[in-house]
């Protein structure tokens, strides 16, 4: 067992964890039940997380790499977090639901790195988050809808945490 | 999945090549490779502290250190400026933007994979791998050898050239089932094909870039090709002049 002191969500915090653990592993072990793990393979976006501010798939970022990183999960990205949930919601981009974690993460990166996205480039840019029930349309809308938001100042003044 | 008892952030290379000469270790680079392996060792040997994630520009090259990101080549000004968008347009189909800000230039090329795209690219590009202990050694070269338990550190691309590439995928993300490469330096030109689904080789090199489209036939038709879940050989066949006309083509548009 090794000790991975790192931030989370803004607070500096400490775990125990195997040599061959991953992020999301122990991210789960600290209580963050937002990080879902799906495929275990690279291949479906579930997992998502931030480091450092970019959009990284914890299920297979060793856990020791983490040590002295800035990691942000759904928990704590607060009210921009909401207001693309409500998109999601209001576009019915949600069946099941267990992809929006992931989708969310990786949308948030997109709001920071590239607010001005058009459609052809969100869908490049989150094409790494599989989704098995939305077919994707309704995803899109809600998506276009954060982003126009996000770049209209419509969810809060405040900056795109990440 | 890889299983290790302990986990070392190699604080140095000569640390890190030092504790690799056992069997019982192995490099982490990305990790994104790696994870997905049936293994099990004792030392994990991380060189995510040694900062060899840079893309530094030379007089007459790029040398990109081997933890380089996909993502940080794909969104790289100096790069693409320099090669006309080459890697961009190789790089952005592979898996997702959370996968390629993590997998690295390093833990790609060493892997010698067959459906590389990124060892396509720069194998038509010349460029030669600086290994800690041996030193600089063409891609070319490299490629076609075992892997051993030497540490890539950079990749040396040379300057002065133009760059395109074509792939087919069966979808969007998946790895590809043909990918060519062309390069047009001095004049001339190099072809290489990876996902044969073999490693990548160099179909041609050194030849004019203004090629028939029946001479671009014929350098297609000398390169070996196989079948896979992927793509039947005869499809690859069929395929691969096509890619190679399109990848001639982009170099010369850029
Ligand atoms: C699901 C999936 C889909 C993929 N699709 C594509 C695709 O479409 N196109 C494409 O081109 N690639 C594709 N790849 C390959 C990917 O781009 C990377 O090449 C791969 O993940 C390895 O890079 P890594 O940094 O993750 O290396 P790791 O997984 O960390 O390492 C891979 C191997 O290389 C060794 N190694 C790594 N770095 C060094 C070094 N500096 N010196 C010595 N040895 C080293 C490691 O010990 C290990 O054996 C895919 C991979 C996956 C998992
Ligand atoms: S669980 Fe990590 S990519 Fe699918
Ligand atoms: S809503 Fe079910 S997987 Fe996306």
């Amino acid at each position: 067992m090794m000790t991975v002191d790192f931030t989370l969500n803004g607070k500096r915090v400490s775990a125990m964890v195997e040599a061959d653990d991953s992020l999301y592993k122990m991210l789960r072990g600290l209580g963050i039940s937002s990080v879902k793990c799906g495929c275990e393979t690279t291949n479906c976006g579930l997992c998502t997380v931030h480091m450092d501010g970019k959009a990284v798939l914890s299920c297979s970022v060793p856990a020791p790499r983490a040590a002295g990183h800035d990691i942000w999960t759904l928990e704590g990205m607060g009210r921009l977090a909401k207001a693309l949930g409500d998109c999601l919601a209001d576009e019915g981009a949600e069946q099941c639901g267990f992809c929006a974690p992931g989708l969310m993460m990786n949308v948030l990166a997109l709001a920071k790195e590239n607010p001005n996205a058009t459609d052809e480039e969100a869908d490049a840019y989150l094409a790494g988050n599989l989704c098995r029930c939305s077919g994707y349309m309704s995803q899109r809308r809600a998506v276009r809808r954060f982003l126009d938001g996000v770049v209209s100042g419509e969810w809060e003044k405040e900056e795109v945490q990440a | 999945m890889a299983i290790y008892q302990e986990y070392i952030m190699a604080s140095t290379l000569d640390e890190a090549y030092a504790l690799n000469q056992k069997k019982s270790a192995v490099i982490v680079a990305g990790n994104m490779w790696l994870r997905m392996c049936k293994m099990r060792k004792k030392t994990a040997i991380d060189l995510s502290a040694l900062g060899l994630d840079k893309i530094e520009e030379r007089e007459d090259a790029f040398v990109i250190g081997a933890m380089t990101t996909l993502r940080q080549l794909e969104k790289s000004e100096a790069l693409n400026g320099a090669f006309g968008g080459v890697f961009e347009k190789a790089l952005s189909p592979i898996v997702g933007t959370q996968f390629r800000n993590t997998a690295t230039v390093g833990g790609s090329v060493y892997s010698r994979f067959g459906f590389s795209d990124v060892s396509t690219v720069l194998l038509a590009m010349g460029a030669s791998m600086v290994l800690h202990k041996r030193g600089e050694v063409p891609l070319e070269v490299f490629q076609q050898e075992k892997p051993d338990r030497d540490i890539l550190t950079h990749v040396v691309i040379p300057k002065g050239q133009r760059a395109g590439v074509a792939s087919v995928r069966m979808s969007e993300t998946d790895i590809p089932a043909l990918v060519c490469a062309a390069a047009v330096r001095d004049g001339k030109m190099n072809i290489a094909v990876g996902a044969r689904p073999a490693r990548a080789v160099l179909a041609a090199k050194g030849v004019s870039p203004d090629l028939t489209a029946a001479e671009l036939g014929e350098i297609a038709q000398n390169v070996m090709y196989g079948g896979n879940m992927r793509a039947g050989k005869a499809y690859r066949e069929r395929v691969a002049p096509v890619l190679m006309a399109r990848a001639a083509a982009a170099c010369r548009e850029v």
